[in-house]
């Protein structure tokens, strides 16, 4: 295996240092090293993060190949800089069985890009009815740990009582979305001025709100953990800021589109703006910043949901929910978060890797860069601006919200295990 | 002006005066014994119609034959959308056909806004989901001022489902263009939310508005909404919010009662009420082919004067 001295790389922004990657493990980290016959890669004036980690990515294999694929997805993860994603149950077959766990495992480790961590259902069919067999998931080749009916609600309280209590016994995790479903019948937008002005049936923020609640008492009672999806409310912020000041185990993620748009993008009846839980008001956006900065939400995750075309060219009312984030995530974070002084790079390192890898329970991601950890690196241009182009994305779906906005950044490589799946900003 | 009627909003108070000018002036043709004009001949408008709506949809076609364009009906039933074609491909087969003006309604809220992005013809709202009906609202304008002068300063009362009605939604935004004070009346489950931001003012009280009232324009209860606790029962509804003969008695002497139809007499409205002189529901429905007329004119128009050429049909 080729190793790779990489020079002159601000490890988290720190100083510019040397890190010598080699057998798939980082060798050595100082100044001076001597690389031997290493191939040396320049990063001069670029940041060395831990290969990114997601908690939440749709590659929608199988089922939706038209929209996503196993290989598609995770090539679209390393350009993101990401070296782990957990790919979300909502598939056709749904990933309710050890069967199809492992096939959406297996699939990822043939595609090479990106470490691939099967979510498993928590319900059969997610249809919130039935507990799916998760012990046998999680004893599958693809171990899994975090469970999740994403998409829908596990709002049945004994069921997700009954999930919290069962994953106790192989230190899993339930990631709810939280979505009261009789609240949010036929919900388009968020619900406030802007529902109001545009004719829309609004997705009142009680209803993620209530559903959070319930669970984290829920999750104190059993003794169990908990995670929140795509948390977008300041006041789901206060509920978990609670929960943990309770020292109850629950931890919560956010969106890059919730931290940087907000629900008056609905005014142009764009559905490419439309997404589950909806885009909400500029309080919110300015609350869930601050829930990332102090850690009150642990972590950024994608929700990368790939669509075609077709189904965001409609009315809004028709149009499929969700956006792809894979490719953008450290660039609005970047934007939301260092270029607004809340966050500084090993925050970043933080949000995006050590905490989704911790959630997760992976062992060999989300680790720091420092000798004798496997080699997942990033290595970022903070420097140049550019406007995102749709049709320069590498995933195979084009439903970016952030299309035409100036954005920071630029991944120039990632490593995954020592071995290169972008250099100078092209897949490898 | 725009070169699309979409929302209410779009249109300044300049705009709304025009329009309401016009539409006084293309009423005469209403009068004459050859109800046409040429001032349109050669455009073609399409009536793209994907909900049912008879009244609308023969008011606009009437509007267009009036100023002799050529007209075209289209309806979501019996055609390609009900084997599952796109609007976006709807759009494109009518841009295809030369359609210099899109009448469209559409169950979903903003679909006349995708469909202005796919066409290059004026698009005009002829209600959309739960948004607005911004003819409705030029047609009611049309009918304040004819009963009541300069609506500048007048009181007018809309009642009932404000949550889910276009009707309101554009009323309340012209309205407030044309300098008028709108007060909405409803129970607190049938107002958005955010209602607040509006500018207008809201009651949960009928019997305290009235008083103060030039113009009370009831709203239609949809069905759907009796069985979804929006209200305990129709009765208490109608008890509580209805109009009838006892309420409209405490209305001052020249106020007016209007419907934009169809009515569920004996919910919303009374039949004494609905068939009383104070009544204009029949008046709208001609004012609102004048109103129309006035709006398919100055969009698709151009610089010709709407009115004084030689009759030629």
């Amino acid at each position: 295996m080729t190793a790779y001295l990489i020079r002159d790389a601000r490890v988290l922004g720190g100083e510019p240092t040397g890190i010598l990657v080699r057998d798939g493990v980082i060798a050595a980290v100082g100044a001076n090293l001597d690389g031997g016959d290493a191939e040396v890669v320049d990063a001069t004036g670029l940041i060395a993060l831990p290969g990114l980690v997601d908690l939440h990515t749709h590659l929608r294999e199988p089922g939706r190949e038209d929209a996503e694929t196993v290989e598609s997805g995770t090539k679209a993860a390393a350009m993101g800089g990401f070296t782990a994603v957990h790919a979300m149950a909502n598939t056709d077959p749904v990933a309710d069985t050890a069967g199809v766990v492992e096939q959406v495992w297996r699939l990822g480790r043939e595609a090479g890009y990106c470490d691939v961590h099967p979510v498993g259902a928590v319900t059969n069919g997610i249809r919130g009815e039935t507990l799916a067999e998760l012990g046998a998931m999680a004893d599958s080749a693809a171990r899994v740990r975090v469970f999740s009916d994403d998409g829908h609600c596990v709002s049945d309280a004994v069921i997700m009582r009954r999930a919290l209590e069962y994953v106790k016994a192989f230190d899993g995790v339930v990631a709810q979305h939280a979505q009261e479903p009789r609240l949010t019948e036929g919900a388009q937008m968020n619900e406030g001025e802007m529902s109001a002005a545009l004719g829309m049936t609004g997705w009142p923020a009680v209803a993620e709100e209530a559903i959070i609640a319930r669970d984290v008492l829920l999750t104190e009672h059993v003794g169990s953990r908990l995670h929140v999806c795509h948390v977008s409310t300041a006041g789901s912020v206060e509920i978990i800021r609670w929960a943990k000041s309770k020292g109850i185990q629950v931890t919560a993620e956010v969106t890059p589109h919730h931290l940087l748009l907000n629900d008056t993008r609905a005014g142009s009846y764009d559905p490419i703006f439309k997404v589950n839980p909806p885009l909400r008001t500029p309080d919110d956006v300015t609350a869930l910043r601050h829930a990332l900065a102090d850690g009150t939400i642990d972590c950024v995750a994608t929700d990368h949901a790939p669509h075609p075309v077709e189904a965001k060219e409609t009315e809004w009312a028709v149009a499929a929910m969700g956006m792809i984030g894979l490719e953008t995530a450290l660039h609005v974070v970047q934007e939301a978060m260092i270029e607004t002084d809340l966050l500084d790079w090993a925050g970043v390192a933080d949000r995006m890797a050590y905490a989704p890898a911790r959630i997760g329970r992976l062992s060999g991601q989300g680790r720091p860069i420092e000798a004798g950890a496997p080699a997942n690196i990033t290595l970022y241009d903070p420097s140049p601006r550019r406007a995102v182009d749709p049709a320069a994305m590498t995933s195979k779906s084009r439903n970016t919200p952030f299309a035409g906005l100036s954005l920071p950044g630029r991944v120039v490589a990632t490593f995954l295990r020592g071995r290169p799946t972008v250099l100078e900003g092209k897949l490898q | 002006m725009n070169r699309h009627l979409i929302s209410a909003a779009d249109l300044s108070r300049d705009d709304a005066l025009l329009i309401l000018d016009t539409a006084e002036e293309l009423s005469r043709v209403a009068d004459q014994s050859v109800k046409k004009l040429p001032t349109l001949r050669g455009r073609t408008v399409v009536n793209l119609f994907f909900e049912d709506s008879t009244r609308t949809r023969i008011s606009f076609e009437a509007a267009a034959k009036r100023l002799s364009a050529d007209v075209i009906n289209f309806s979501a039933k019996g055609s390609s959308v009900s084997k599952g074609e796109s609007l976006k491909d709807t759009a494109l087969t009518l841009e295809a056909m030369g359609a210099d003006g899109v009448v469209i309604r559409h169950g979903a809220s903003g679909a006349p806004h995708r469909l202005a992005q796919w066409v290059r013809g004026s698009v005009v709202n002829a209600g959309d989901g739960t948004h607005e009906h911004p003819t409705q609202a030029l047609l009611d304008a049309f009918t304040m001022r004819r009963r009541l002068g300069n609506l500048e300063g007048r009181r007018v009362t809309i009642v009932g489902d404000v949550l889910h009605s276009r009707v309101a939604r554009s009323n309340v935004l012209l309205l407030a263009t044309l300098g008028a004070q709108v007060t909405l009346v409803a129970p607190p489950t049938l107002f958005p939310v955010a209602i607040g931001t509006w500018p207008c003012e809201i009651s949960y009280d009928l019997d305290a508005v009235l008083p103060k009232s030039d113009v009370v324009m009831m709203l239609r209860v949809q069905q759907e909404r009796m069985n979804a606790a929006y209200f305990p029962t129709v009765r208490e509804y109608s008890r509580r919010y209805g109009l009838d003969a006892e309420r409209m008695a405490r209305l001052p002497d020249d106020a007016i009662v209007m419907h934009p139809g169809p009515m569920n007499r004996g919910v919303e409205i009374a039949a004494e009420v609905a068939d009383s002189v104070r009544s204009t529901i029949v008046e709208q429905v001609a004012n609102g082919v004048s109103a129309r007329m006035a709006v398919l004119y100055l969009l698709l128009g151009g610089s010709e004067p709407a009115i004084g050429k030689e009759v030629s049909a």
